[in-house]
């Protein structure tokens, strides 16, 4: 990116590099979180609807690693990820899928802690009723989370936010490299440490502005479902 | 139009159902037999609610048994309840009573003639679209109640039923009970209205702490029930 | 139901053409060099020209010296480019590559604020000037993080006859990052911090920094290139990889480097002929 323009000068003007950065932060996180409902949200439901022994230290390990330290996260699989580590063979290194699997990490155990914990408040309500009308287990799973579905849009929205927001691991798997895995902050961090401080804060300004729009349209989105089917 | 039952006579020999060291149902025996409704009358706490789950099959006895008809398991499918509070799933009222129509295997091609029917049986037929949470306490009620005769059971569980509705409500749904008996359904319900118990009642069981303190006809009890308990009960003291 | 479905084929679909993409075979090649050299803006001056030439695709990742040289060994790159001479001896002697190529050089200079708290300014002696500073207790912040700029750093202060790891004080702030990081702490902090002249031109939060000492021949800084030993790492791009390196060290490429400027001024003079680099 150019060195003097400030952030919203790039936007207005169309500068193909940034909107190149917000596109691949974009990519890079909704795929984070598309991993992480997909797997997070039945997860949840399992655990919530399940007994099975240690199932209690299952939970707590599982909240505590809502908050597990981006860059330790980063660094693990960067060791995994490496032509010397385990997983060198896939050659994912430095590339936008190690970004994608590293905040994959961080953002399942926050779907899946909130999935599980709204799901079993709610199974609570339903057990008596869904049984007596025989519903079968994978059915119980399905209604729970069909009618949970607004609680977990904002589990799903908690995820997002952390993915957006992250920088530490995604800069140690992706190298933050010119035109193919520098996101929007990594170039914060990156103008930051150029010393050019108001290019920082214009693109924070621009992340920011995404990442509130991206809640309107949730929330837009939620009030049409909830005029829909209450 | 009901094929011979299979879950009828309910059977409770010495039934007791303890938990965390409370005793909730202490060695109920009686059967619960066709015709005319069993309605369950007795203070709070007596153990109303747990009986009609033990008799609906939804939770097991501590000790002693039941048993549904001859071959003593019965048919699950063909029983169903009305819960005190029922709870309504987050989709309109006509969807829930698809739902319910679904569990009970009810064929696709067959469901929304069955919806409309259930529908206007309760006299809800107005209401299809409307989000069940937003619908008042009474037309909950009656969507539960839609939702559980979906499954065209033989036996139908009611837990207080008229509870927390206005008279006008209470006398509606009465009626649709009235319709349900005329149709050969099993009714056991339990609740708080004395009147409401005189009207339906085909037998009277008495509960208090866990006991079946007495069971007559209705005609027969109202007049002179048989223990002093259940007479204080009828004249409305507090039984201690 | 069925439009669920078409959503979750379609994302599905979307996610593997995402994966697949990383997978694919392309003309490129990643290169470990040092945030120095990412922040004086050399590689997005130099690889486009490359790219327009060969169609390959060279991928930076900067991290300091050390880094970068362990991200070789580990063979996560096809090529190191970084300015430590004995590192990257060390590298060729371990056998992570076959041969080093001297490039060009630039120098270091000691910046520090204006008001010059430690009187070391306009001086071109940078071993006197680091003895003041202790002696002074003058802050000093060191990048701390095996980098060539902090192995160039703690060896001036061994020519100054300081053993800086034992008798350094709390005036001494070591801080474990790059050079534009410790460009903004020296600024916040009004501290002398040794930096390469490229990124200390490209820096754009100078605040009350100058220039306080360059020219001494000790500030000398070269760069070599390597390309990582196809031996070791199977995986490594050598064909593409060696274009790399034969561009940058042919005249074609030491021009466009020398033509390379920060305000009019040259930053780094091309040296693959010399040598003694």
């Amino acid at each position: 990116m150019p060195d003097h323009a400030s952030a919203f000068d790039l936007l207005l003007s169309g500068d193909p590099a940034l909107f190149a950065i917000v596109a691949l932060s974009l990519a890079v996180s909704l795929s984070a979180v598309f991993v992480g409902t997909i797997i997070g949200i039945p997860l949840g439901a399992l655990i919530a609807l399940t007994r099975f022994p240690g199932r209690e230290a299952v939970i707590v390990v599982l909240n505590a690693m809502m908050g597990l330290p981006p860059v330790l996260v980063g660094l693990a699989i960067f060791l995994a990820l490496s032509h010397s580590g385990p997983l060198g063979f896939l050659g994912l290194l430095f590339t936008p899928q190690a970004m994608v699997v590293a905040q994959g990490v961080l953002v399942l155990p926050i779907i899946a802690a909130i999935a599980r914990q709204t799901i079993e408040d709610l199974w609570g309500e339903y057990r008596d009723e869904l049984t007596a009308m025989r519903v079968g287990a994978l059915g119980c799973v399905w209604t729970l989370i069909w009618d949970a579905r607004f609680s977990l849009v904002t589990a799903v929205l908690a995820g997002f936010g952390r993915a957006a927001a992250e920088v530490g691991a995604i800069i140690i798997v992706g190298g933050n490299i010119q035109g193919f895995t520098r996101t929007m902050t990594t170039s914060i961090a990156l103008e930051t440490s150029k010393g050019d401080l108001s290019l920082a804060i214009g693109l924070g300004i621009v992340l920011v502005a995404i990442i509130v729009s991206i809640n309107a349209l949730a929330w837009l989105a939620r009030r049409a479902g909830e005029r829909l089917a209450g | 139009m009901h094929t011979p039952d299979s879950n009828l006579p309910i059977a409770f020999e010495q039934a007791s159902v303890i938990a965390n060291g409370v005793t909730i149902l202490d060695r109920v025996s009686l059967s619960l037999g066709h015709g005319a409704p069993t309605v369950l009358i007795g203070p709070n706490g007596s153990g109303k609610t747990t009986f009609l789950k033990l008799a609906m099959g939804l939770i097991t006895p501590s000790s002693g048994r039941i048993s549904w008809g001859t071959h003593g398991n019965g048919r699950l499918e063909q029983r169903a309840i009305v819960f005190q509070h029922p709870t309504m799933l987050r989709r309109s009222a006509a969807s829930n009573v698809r739902y319910a129509l679904n569990a009970a295997r009810i064929p696709r091609k067959q469901q929304q003639a069955r919806v409309d029917e259930l529908l206007a049986l309760v006299g809800l037929a107005a209401l299809g679209d409307r989000p069940a949470r937003r619908m008042s306490g009474g037309e909950q009620k009656r969507l539960a109640l839609a939702r559980a005769l979906a499954r065209d059971p033989t036996v139908l569980f009611l837990d207080e039923p008229t509870a927390s509705l206005d008279p006008a409500g209470a006398r509606a749904f009465e009626d649709v009970i009235r319709t349900v008996v005329s149709r050969n359904i099993k009714v056991v319900m339990a609740t708080h209205d004395l009147g409401e118990a005189k009207r339906l009642a085909g037998e009277i069981v008495v509960l208090h702490r866990g006991r079946v303190l007495e069971t007559s006809p209705a005609a027969v009890f109202f007049d002179s029930p048989k223990t002093s308990e259940a007479k204080r009960f009828i004249s409305g003291e507090l039984l201690a | 139901m069925s439009s669920r479905r078409c959503f979750f084929s379609i994302a599905f679909a979307l996610m593997i053409a995402f994966v697949s993409s990383a997978l694919a075979e392309d003309r490129s090649i990643v290169v470990a060099s040092t945030t120095s050299t990412q922040d004086s803006g050399l590689f997005g001056y130099l690889l486009p020209i490359f790219k327009a030439k060969t169609g390959i695709d060279v991928k930076v990742v900067a991290q300091g010296t050390g880094q970068a040289l362990d991200t070789g060994r580990r063979g996560d790159a096809d090529v190191v480019f970084v300015h430590a001479r004995s590192e990257e001896e060390k590298f060729l002697a371990e056998g992570f590559s076959l041969k080093r190529y001297p490039v060009m050089y630039n120098d270091f200079v000691l910046i520090g604020p204006k008001d010059d708290p430690a009187g070391v300014s306009g001086g071109n002696d940078i071993v006197a000037a680091l003895r003041t500073i202790k002696a002074k207790h003058a802050t000093f912040i060191s990048r701390g993080d095996r980098s060539g700029t902090n192995i160039a750093e703690l060896k001036l202060w061994k020519l100054a006859g300081i053993d800086i790891a034992d008798e350094k004080g709390t005036w001494y702030l070591s801080i474990g990052q790059g050079m534009g990081a410790a460009l903004n702490m020296a600024s916040a902090s009004n501290a002398y911090v040794l930096s390469d002249r490229g990124t200390w031109l490209a820096f754009r939060n100078s605040g009350d920094l100058a220039i306080a000492v360059q020219g001494d021949q000790r500030l000398f800084n070269q760069y070599g290139v390597m390309l990582v030993n196809p031996l070791k790492h199977p995986t490594v791009k050598k064909e593409l990889g060696q274009q790399f390196i034969d561009w940058l060290i042919s005249p074609d490429g030491q021009n466009v480097i020398a033509r390379y400027r920060i305000n009019g001024q040259q930053l780094f003079f091309p040296d693959a002929k010399d040598p003694n680099a």
